[in-house]
């Protein structure tokens, strides 16, 4: 398997998404983009699919709720029950503070963590990083180059779609 | 996509966006200016005048402040409130108008969301050392010990754990993973090696691809609609600190709507001190601009005006109940002995908000600036008020007395101000003080973009 890329970068978001979209049609492979800032449309343009974020978030925070909750309610009714001005042992409502404050923690905390681990940003990762402007003001794309004889022409496609600092990497 | 043409631009200035990287990093780099050595001074002798209250609340204990046994929560619960209050503005800009789409917060999300962290452990310092002994601290948390002893779920105080601590570590991680692009750019536009490998190892491993950026905007998305329940429940909580007790003044039902509106109103007052400020010396005005001023001036006139209407309601309640304890609660605070502090609240909530519907004072930098200072005392009197005229009045006039509170409570306070801005100080050297990634989406629909790169 060929191993080597081209990069190419835009320097304009409006001109990177139709350039995508060129791109797309003439069934070039990308690997992947590099913006300093999100691209509204690119994820699309991309095909990417939807995110499944939202469904940790919901887990983590009813896991949160979950526990918040039963282990008041275990602490107040089993492991130590103890009489506050006669209420009742198993007073609901005042277990809802708790309960709702470790909802929101678990769920945070889940989604943060998937996100963090599911790209492997982690302290002091090493990522490649193909241009240092990427993060400033150069949306980077990374295209396969294919077999040693296509990458002529998937250059040509490139500088077509109105790439610029077309760069062959192996 | 069409821009009304009397909207104003977000961003002033023509910019393209390795500008805009420039303009946010200039004050991270190079030595700082003498303004900001002045300041970080008198910042670390407050911070140091606290660090000496600290210890005499530790080695003597609490006999050391004015409190009494009558008047048991003094400074210690009003600064805890205050502080709380401040950190709601952050977390309001950062979640709240994150959800109803507000661009304009761009600019001014990230400091808020710092002022947020620190004003939060700022609070968190006053219920720990009004135990008396920081050491048994970590009392308040349910860990198996061998009492066999839980904490008690029934009680406020403990709600108050669970609320202030969540609300630390989720503002804490939303702060952070806004910064991680960031850093990442800081990273890429190092000069040095040792700044490389520092922001190298705080960005993560930023790289900025797609599907990191799309991940990355459902993650703020996630974060700012569960954060946004969260800070309306904080300061709920906090209230009920006060709410469910039984002391005349305390116990009220609209406590908790009137210390959320209290706190934003705060909040917002302490971001426009703090942000005035740094717009000016850190030469940012092209980003946080008048407009900026004027729409976080409209957050004031309107939650200063719930709180106008608390204060009211809460009169005409008490007379209304016909509770004559609560009666007595409200005519002693307008015109007991305390009379002072509560119509400096009134004062400074009520009537100096009122002047912002003036287009011309809204706008003006310097009376903003004069009026968010009058709204941080009147705020701080506010809890004061709440906390002591409620309490120096008991119900047996034989244990009526007055407090006042002792020099090391005025250094406790005096201390977490000094916190306060030597963090936000030595913030605004190490983390870029606006969200670049942010200010870079919004350059091109504000209308202030200039196109570069233009090849023929």
């Amino acid at each position: 398997m060929n191993k080597s890329y081209i990069t190419a970068y835009y320097t304009d978001d409006d001109d990177l998404l139709k350039g995508i979209r060129q791109l797309k049609e003439k069934g070039v492979e990308i690997i992947d983009v590099m913006t300093p800032f999100p691209v509204h449309g690119l994820d699309k343009a991309i095909g990417l699919r939807r995110s499944r974020l939202s469904r940790v978030a919901f887990w983590g925070g009813t896991i949160g709720a979950l526990i918040g909750f039963f282990f008041q309610a275990w602490v107040f009714t089993k492991a130590y029950p103890l009489n506050f001005g006669g209420k009742p042992y198993l007073s609901v409502p005042s277990f809802m503070p708790v309960a709702f404050e470790m909802a929101v923690l678990f769920a945070a905390f889940s989604i943060v963590f998937a996100y963090l681990i599911y790209f492997k940003l982690t302290p002091g990762a090493k990522p490649v990083i193909h241009d240092e402007r990427s993060t400033d003001d150069r949306f980077l794309v990374v295209v396969k180059a294919g077999e040693p004889g296509e990458s002529a022409s998937i250059e040509k496609a490139l500088s077509e779609a109105g790439a610029e600092g077309i760069k062959l990497k192996a | 996509m069409y821009v009304s043409p009397i909207r104003e631009p977000l961003i002033r200035g023509e910019k393209d966006y390795s500008q805009v990287t420039k303009d946010i990093l200039a004050p991270m780099a190079g030595k700082p200016t003498r303004y900001w050595y002045m300041g970080i001074t008198l910042s670390s002798a407050a911070l140091l005048f606290g660090a000496w209250a600290t210890f005499m609340t530790m080695y003597y204990g609490i006999g050391t402040w004015g409190l009494n046994k009558t008047v048991g929560w003094g400074w210690d619960i009003t600064n805890f409130v205050w502080w709380v209050g401040i950190g709601h503005a952050g977390t309001f800009i950062s979640a709240i108008l994150l959800l109803f789409r507000q661009k304009w917060r761009t600019s001014i999300n990230r400091s808020a969301e710092a002022m947020t962290l620190i004003a939060v452990a700022c609070a968190g310092f006053f219920p720990l050392i009004h135990m008396g002994r920081l050491l048994l601290g970590f009392f308040i948390f349910p860990y198996p010990n061998t009492r066999a002893l839980w904490v008690n779920f029934n009680s406020p105080l403990l709600w108050d754990v669970f609320a202030i601590s969540t609300y630390l570590l989720v503002s804490l991680i939303f702060w952070y993973v806004g910064l991680i692009p960031d850093l990442g750019t800081v990273r890429d536009k190092a000069t040095t090696k040792i700044r490389k490998a520092i922001y190298g190892f705080l960005s993560f491993g930023w790289t900025g691809s797609v599907k990191q950026w799309s991940r990355h905007e459902t993650v703020s998305l996630i974060l700012a609609g569960l954060a946004a329940p969260l800070v309306l429940s904080v300061h709920t909580i906090v209230s009920f600190d006060f709410a469910t007790s039984v002391i005349p003044g305390w116990h009220t039902t609209i406590f908790p709507p009137y210390f959320v509106s209290g706190a934003v109103f705060s909040g917002f007052a302490m971001v426009l001190t703090l942000l005035i400020v740094a717009r000016k010396a850190l030469g940012l005005e092209e980003y946080i601009t008048v407009n900026h001023i004027e729409s976080m001036n409209k957050v004031i006139i309107l939650t200063g005006s719930i709180v106008g209407i608390a204060y009211i309601t809460e009169f005409f309640m008490a007379w209304y109940s016909g509770v004559e304890y609560e009666q007595y609660a409200f005519l002693n605070r307008a015109f007991g002995p305390y009379a002072w502090a509560y119509w400096i609240m009134m004062t400074c909530n009520v009537v100096t908000p009122q002047l912002f519907w003036f287009k011309k004072i809204r706008t003006s930098v310097v009376a903003t600036f004069i009026i968010s200072i009058f709204v941080n005392i009147g705020m701080w009197f506010e809890r004061f008020v709440i906390v002591v005229t409620s309490l120096h009045r008991d119900f047996l006039p034989s244990s009526w007395v007055m407090y006042k509170p002792s020099l090391v409570e005025v250094g406790l306070y005096v201390g977490t101000l000094g916190l306060f801005f030597t963090l936000f100080l030595l913030f605004i050297r190490v983390f870029p003080v606006i969200a670049i990634a942010e200010v870079k989406s919004v350059l091109k629909s504000t209308g202030s973009f200039k196109k570069t790169g233009h090849h023929e």
